[in-house]
């Protein structure tokens, strides 16, 4: 009805076409959608926290369905990814390290760049494209077939029911995933240390673990909660707001991914720099 | 009429969207036990209404008193308690894909009471029973047809025995006979169960079968209310053309604009 309007009413379209409308018009949505985002935030953590004392839970049935299709369904493609990464960063950084004659450094290379950044941000990634695009098409689809404003005439609140499970599964899940495509990530870069390299496989693996601190290891963790809440909570966001049928759902698909892309790796530079400049 | 008990009033209610008055004033009293139908063409407001009336909007002004309580100003837990009360049959059915038809029509009863899953079984094969549709529990929404779709809707609309039950198009996108089909159900439950019905369509004939009282909305004001006889003799012009289904009349799709030939070579 409004495109509509906007498409026939030549005033409106004179002033959208000001820049300024335009600058003001897309800082009023992007602090609506932000305030609309952290409210919604705040709703599942009471309704995750203080809702089961209150005898109104999210039903551990559906919870776990969710952890089944966000964790265990991502596991094959997580490993592949990572694997691949650890291979990558072990071949590029041999090809320095010959240079100085530290070719044994690898080992600390890959298992520290794998903690640190690249299994917490490759994960997430993978996760947006694979977990954060169904939420969104799933909760979308059901906004548009009126099936949202069902839930709420039955008395069921839709956050309740459909947003807390996802977010839970996706908090314990995503952490999980990552401390695999850790692992995973080390074995990579074992290959290359071993069968190209010709490292000690031993020697390899201790040396990655001697250089390899638990700050590596629990920022990462920490940085891959916090991905896990952006993308549980975008996708979802996304998914309630959705209007106009099927290509409508289309639109917040795309839309969904790509905030939560964007957000990922703003937040993954925000973090890195704290845990960088603050020395915990 | 005016000694019965009132289970929905609403009070000059008002709903803009976009500048325009979707409704405009709306003044309704509907009794226990009777089947309310709202009539109206495609856009004239009668979903708005319906919507309101369930609380899934709030009025710019006016009020609705639903079961006593004032549904308008009430949130959270509180608009809760009274929606345990009702139920409502969809247009598109809505219902819960990723769920069996048992799933769906059980999934209040699982969530409000304490009942044993036993029971609850038992209830929903009742109710299946009731639309017709028993044997179908263990199919998929995706499995059926619209007409049995829309079967599935109303039972888990009276899942948990509200005392007033909505039906939004009840008969739109089926075939005559199907659409009749419904139309006794919804006469029947209302019988059985002695339900008040509240009942938003276009469709004239099914409108006229079920009817204890019609009520007219054209462009977001009731011209009428009355019993399907009283309203098929109506004076009323756009009544008149509402009912003979006629192209020609007050009520006009081409509006007549005077900046017609600017917008053409605009």
């Amino acid at each position: 009805m409004t495109n509509k309007n906007k498409g026939i009413n030549p005033k409106e379209e004179q002033r959208m076409r000001n820049p300024v409308n335009v600058i003001g018009a897309v800082t009023f949505d992007f602090v609506r959608n932000t305030i609309e985002v952290l409210s919604l935030f705040v709703d599942t953590l009471w309704w995750a926290i203080v809702g089961p004392f209150k005898g109104k839970s999210s039903g551990r049935q559906s919870i776990f369905h969710q952890m089944v299709f966000a964790g265990v369904q991502s596991i094959v493609i997580v490993f592949f990814i990572s694997l691949f990464t650890g291979i990558v960063i072990a071949m590029q950084s041999a090809y320095q390290l010959k240079q100085l004659g530290a070719i044994i450094y690898v080992a600390p290379m890959v298992s520290i760049s794998m903690a640190r950044e690249l299994g917490p941000v490759f994960t997430a990634l993978v996760v947006t494209g694979r977990v954060g695009s169904a939420i969104t098409a799933e909760i979308g689809t059901m906004q548009v077939s009126e099936q949202i404003e069902a839930l709420e005439t039955m008395a069921l609140n839709p956050v309740r029911f459909l947003v807390v499970p996802r977010f839970l599964a996706l908090l314990v899940m995503l952490p999980c995933l990552t401390i695999m495509s850790d692992i995973v990530g080390v074995i990579g870069g074992l290959i290359v240390g071993v069968f190209n390299l010709q490292l000690n496989p031993y020697r390899y693996v201790s040396f990655s673990f001697d250089f390899l601190t638990w700050k590596d290891v629990w920022t990462g963790l920490v940085k891959s909660v916090v991905f896990s809440i952006i993308i549980s909570m975008v996708a979802c966001h996304v998914g309630l707001r959705t209007r106009g049928g099927a290509e409508g759902v289309g639109r917040a698909t795309t839309l969904s991914v790509v905030i939560s892309f964007i957000l990922v790796v703003i937040f993954d530079c925000i973090l890195t720099g704290l845990f960088y400049f603050s020395n915990v | 009429m005016d000694k019965q008990e009132v289970v929905i009033d609403i009070k000059d209610l008002v709903k803009q969207f976009a500048g325009r008055n979707v409704l405009d004033g709306v003044n309704l009293k509907i009794y226990r036990g009777e089947t309310f139908v709202v009539m109206g063409g495609s856009g004239c407001g009668k979903s708005t209404l319906l919507r309101h009336m369930i609380g899934t909007l709030k009025p710019d002004s006016g009020s609705i008193f639903l079961l006593g309580e004032k549904i308008t100003d009430l949130f959270g837990d509180d608009l809760d308690n009274v929606r345990k009360k009702i139920g409502m049959s969809f247009q598109s059915s809505a219902l819960f894909d990723s769920m069996t038809v048992a799933e769906n029509v059980a999934l209040g009863l699982k969530e409000h009471t304490k009942l044993q899953k036993s029971v609850i079984d038992i209830i929903v094969r009742m109710k299946l029973e009731l639309v017709g549709l028993r044997g179908f529990e263990d199919l998929m929404p995706s499995e059926l047809s619209g007409g049995m779709r829309k079967r599935v809707g109303l039972a888990r609309a009276i899942a948990m025995d509200p005392q007033i039950v909505f039906y939004d198009e009840p008969t739109s996108g089926l075939d005559p006979i199907v659409a009749a089909v419904i139309d006794k159900l919804i006469i029947d439950l209302s019988k059985k169960l002695s339900i008040t019905s509240v009942v938003v369509t276009h469709d004239m004939k099914s409108a006229m079968s079920i009817a204890d009282r019609v009520a007219m909305l054209y462009n977001g004001k009731i011209l009428e209310v009355g019993t399907p006889t009283q309203i098929k003799k109506s004076e009323n012009k756009v009544i008149h053309q509402f009912i003979t289904g006629s192209h020609d009349g007050p009520i006009r799709f081409f509006q007549q604009r005077d900046d017609y030939l600017e917008h053409l070579i605009q």
